[in-house]
């Protein structure tokens, strides 16, 4: 990693020395700009999707709830499958099942790592710091139950979008909730709802993709680097459309000229970096071993009395529901996109590997950066986003802020690439396949690349998560339908487990 | 006339071919068969992205029609030493998986070319002759 820093710190240096301070100010009112004119947009889509009703004197977003209530009933409905299928799951991804004579098609062990690199990241290491600035260590203990619950939608989705997934006469394979939505409920005998649905995620997936899956993601690499190279007094502070247009001319490079290089050298840094980061912060959750038990205490007191907290055990416990479900994106139909891939003859088989994503990324990941922040004592500071996380990793390693910069860019970056995917396949079933249409959206998501950059980071989380939370509104309609699919390919697939006609390869 | 067959794994370089017709001479003296194995690197715990998740059907069953392409010069050239050849493309670790397949189809001996490159280089970035002398059930005989 040496040498990334002092190339870093080289790069950074050469910049300085080249931009004169005076473009920035310049440029400040420029950002201004751009955030005036989008904030009233977001403002109202935000208002509309998080429509609150008052609840012991705070408000809560009915869409949370929906997620929660959703996540709630398929893990009673599937019996707690996630937790009486967890070890099946690692035994599949592990290969166990895996035909020999599958080889070189998609594992389930690469669909899960492609899915995984689309939701870890930028929300496990920004948007905890949100949940716990605003919600108290409290909000960490309903992040880590609301992920334990979005292990059950995850196994509904993926599974329909396994089953329901479109394989053309190329050899191309395709899934995800536009084709469980419309093909499913046209089976059951509602094609004009399936179609509707269809249309309704479709267009709200275009939107998630360019905000939570692009404007937060470019927003807060932004931040991050602006605030390893001075803070307020950074060559770059004002600057976002700039950062934006590097970034932009970046995405644009592999999304629409299919470079292959840079996205090959990304899929390699980007775990790596996520090795580092859980690594950094295992070291100093271990050499605190003693506070540890303090912060779980805080944590607990925090879900239940709210002490301190805007809105008490409520405001927590909405702070916890709504990162967790951001990061993990469970029963929001993203991943359905990616597992849809896999080479396997049963579909529930992806379900039960899909289950391992909101336990990766929230149970673990999220809870280790909750935990990193609650025992740093940084949480009073008056910091939030990803500047909390740094400060908070800061304080074990100073050099730490550095790395993070690194590994929030490539997590963007790398989180870009995978929702420029699943924006583009919502807009081409709304528009149809074709090379020209497909440009048009790539250049459109480039183009937001800047903009997010460029705004404050109010406007844009409202957006992003706005956006992004609609697509849970017609994916989990569907899944109420849908989801007797899903145990009917459980009964079948057990039972053929039983008469041994699926049996462990190794 | 002996049903073990010798084992060659083939990958289209020239080395290759010398391997095949190497075998091919000790087969015909033997009087057994030769079987071509053309392996495909590949890891089920490699990283793709979700474009290439969408492709990799389409493009197993180009690398597959490729690689049996590749095969025919060498199928042809034992055809004409009236040797029965038979051949398989896989999928996986070629070190492995040649292992695996000499056991399978209980071969006498695993013959392989090599590309020359320096000892330096073989050890450091491994070379499949070495791993096989390290590791085959079966003698290996490397053609240069």
């Amino acid at each position: 990693m040496f040498w990334k820093k002092t190339a870093t710190a080289t790069a950074v240096a050469l910049m300085s020395a080249l931009l004169p301070h005076v473009a920035a100010a310049q440029e400040a009112s420029f950002d201004e700009q751009i955030n005036q004119a989008i904030a009233p947009i977001s403002n109202v889509i935000a208002g509309t999707i998080f429509y609150s009703i008052p609840v012991a004197g705070t408000a809560f977003p009915l869409i949370v709830g929906w997620l929660v209530i959703a996540a709630t009933i398929f893990t009673l409905y599937f019996g707690f499958v996630q937790f009486r299928k967890f070890g099946h799951a690692i035994s599949l991804v592990k290969g166990d099942y895996s035909h020999p004579e599958d080889a070189g098609e998609v594992s389930h062990f690469q669909a899960l790592a492609t899915a995984l690199s689309g939701t870890v990241g930028l929300g496990n290491i920004a948007g905890v710091a949100v949940a716990v600035s605003i919600g108290g260590p409290g909000a960490t203990f309903w992040m880590i139950l609301a992920g334990l619950l979005g292990m059950a939608s995850k196994f509904t989705e993926c599974t329909l979008g396994v089953k329901y997934r479109n394989e053309y006469p190329d050899g191309r394979v395709s899934g995800g909730p536009m084709y469980y939505l419309s093909k499913g409920l046209a089976e059951q005998g509602r094609p004009g709802l399936g179609k509707v649905l269809a249309i309704l995620f479709s267009v709200c997936c275009i939107g998630g993709a360019i905000g939570g899956g692009n404007m937060f993601q470019a927003n807060q690499a932004f931040q991050q680097v602006v605030n390893v190279t001075g803070g307020e007094n950074s060559f770059l502070a004002g600057s976002g459309w700039l950062f934006g247009l590097v970034m932009a001319i970046i995405v644009g490079v592999v999304i629409i000229g299919g470079i292959k290089s840079i996205a090959k050298v990304t899929e390699k840094i980007v775990p790596l970096m996520a090795v580092i980061y859980v690594t950094a912060g295992m070291i100093i959750i271990i050499s605190n071993i003693g506070m540890v038990g303090d912060a779980f205490a805080q944590i607990f007191v925090g879900a239940f009395t709210g002490a301190g907290v805007a809105g008490g055990v409520v405001g927590a416990l909405i702070q916890g529901f709504k990162r967790a479900a951001f990061s993990n994106e469970a029963g929001i139909g993203s991943a359905a996109i990616a597992h849809a891939a896999v080479r396997t003859k049963e579909p529930i088989t992806e379900g039960y590997v899909a289950l391992l994503e909101p336990f990766i990324d929230t149970v673990v990941i999220c809870t280790m950066t909750a935990l990193v922040i609650t025992i740093s004592g940084e949480l009073n500071s008056g910091l939030t986003g990803v500047e909390l996380t740094s400060a908070a990793f800061a304080s074990a390693f100073t050099w730490f802020p550095l790395i993070l910069a690194l590994a929030v860019v490539l997590f963007a970056f790398s989180t870009m690439l995978s929702w420029s995917y699943y924006g583009l396949k919502g807009w081409t079933y709304l528009v149809g396949e074709g090379k020209g249409k497909e440009i048009v959206f790539k250049l459109f998501f480039c183009l937001c690349v800047i903009v997010g950059a460029s705004m404050s980071l109010g406007p844009v989380i409202d957006f992003s998560d706005s956006m992004i939370f609609a697509m849970a509104i017609p994916n989990i309609i569907g899944l109420y339908f849908l989801m007797s699919v899903v145990r009917g390919e459980v009964t079948q697939y057990w039972d053929k487990i039983e008469r041994g006609e699926i049996k462990k390869v190794k | 006339m002996t049903d073990q067959p010798i084992l060659v794994g083939y990958d289209g370089t020239d080395a290759a071919q010398r391997a095949a017709e190497f075998a091919g001479q000790r087969a015909a003296a033997v009087g057994c068969a030769v079987h071509l194995v053309f392996v495909l690197e590949w890891s089920p715990y490699s990283f793709l992205s979700t474009k290439e998740l969408e492709e990799r059907h389409q493009r197993r069953t180009e690398e597959l029609s490729r690689a049996e392409e590749t095969l025919k010069p060498a199928l042809d050239a034992l055809a004409k030493l009236k040797v029965p050849v038979t051949s398989e493309v896989r999928y996986g670790h070629s070190g492995e998986l040649i292992c695996a397949i000499a056991k399978e189809k209980n071969a006498s001996q695993i013959i392989l070319g090599r590309k020359g490159g320096s000892a330096l280089g073989a050890r450091l970035l491994g070379s499949l002759p070495l791993t096989l002398v390290q590791a085959s059930p079966v003698p290996v005989t490397v053609v240069p």
